[in-house]
């Protein structure tokens, strides 16, 4: 494997690894469950999307072809956050979380 | 059910197989078989679970409005993480989205670009598919997160499915 790919791999793992752990903080900093969906369904979908691009270039580079079916990962995964996410505010919305004080409008009642 | 031997969702159907040409190791005589068997079947089973077929006028805005929901959510996400990083507390709201849009495909499509992209999450739909409700997770002001949403993703897809 060239000198190359090994640094490219290098940074895209940390960077995929410092976004999840920034999404992983916000679930814990964030005060209130409407803003701590946003933590997960968005910091870990740029994480697992470079994680899986330094997969690609890994089995790339070991001389294999390339192949492409890690792409899918990342596809199915922004199929379904968004899902997971609405499922989430809905029932939140139905059991009335409460909301962070300063939070403009109010949910919907269910 | 299989009144007939067609593709009901040539588009589905197509991205079935292609998805099973990625999955399977190579493509092979085998992989070509059972992905025309899958791209056949799926359709075919879940045709009642689709509420009517959209209309495509200029489906090929398609790629592009997907590399821009791609970029948004690179650029997007760096402000989540800063946001979640900084001291300050964010400025969350409920914002009540007015929909131009009639398909519910369509609808659909933009609910998850919304959630997609950092700072909006859709939350809930009114029974008339007219108000989107959305938490936004730092909004500076309603009305810019409302024309922002509109220029950037519901204008494309105006186009593309009316």
């Amino acid at each position: 494997m060239s000198l190359f790919a090994e640094y490219a791999i290098s940074a895209l793992l940390l960077f995929g690894g410092a976004f999840t752990l920034i999404g992983a903080i916000g679930l814990a900093r964030l005060p209130d469950f409407y803003t701590r969906l946003h933590g997960p369904t968005k910091a870990t979908t740029v994480g697992v999307g470079t994680i899986m691009l330094s997969s690609v270039i890994y089995f790339s580079a070991l001389g294999e072809g390339i192949d492409f079916s890690e792409v899918l990962i990342t596809v199915f995964l922004l199929m379904t956050a968004p899902v997971s996410a609405n499922l989430l505010a809905k029932a939140a919305m139905h059991v009335s979380v409460k909301t962070m004080k300063g939070t403009e409008g109010q949910p919907w009642e269910q | 059910m299989f009144d007939r031997l067609s593709f009901p969702q040539p588009w589905l159907s197509l991205t079935l197989f292609i998805t099973w040409q990625i999955l399977s190791d190579g493509v092979s005589g085998a992989s070509v078989v059972l992905g025309l068997i899958l791209a056949w079947l799926i359709p075919q089973l879940t045709r009642n679970f689709w509420p009517e077929r959209p209309t495509f006028k200029k489906i090929w805005i398609m790629p592009g409005y997907v590399l821009r929901v791609l970029k948004d959510i690179v650029v997007a996400s760096f402000s989540v993480a800063w946001l979640i990083l900084s001291p300050r507390t964010p400025r969350p709201a409920f914002i009540s989205y007015p929909l131009h849009l009639e398909n519910p495909m369509a609808i659909s499509v933009l609910a998850s670009t919304i959630s997609l992209t950092p700072g909006t999450v859709s939350a809930d739909i009114s029974n008339d598919r007219k108000i989107l409700l959305i938490h936004a997770l730092d909004a500076p002001s309603n009305q810019e997160v409302i024309n922002d949403i509109y220029n950037r993703y519901e204008k494309p897809l105006l186009e593309m499915f009316q």
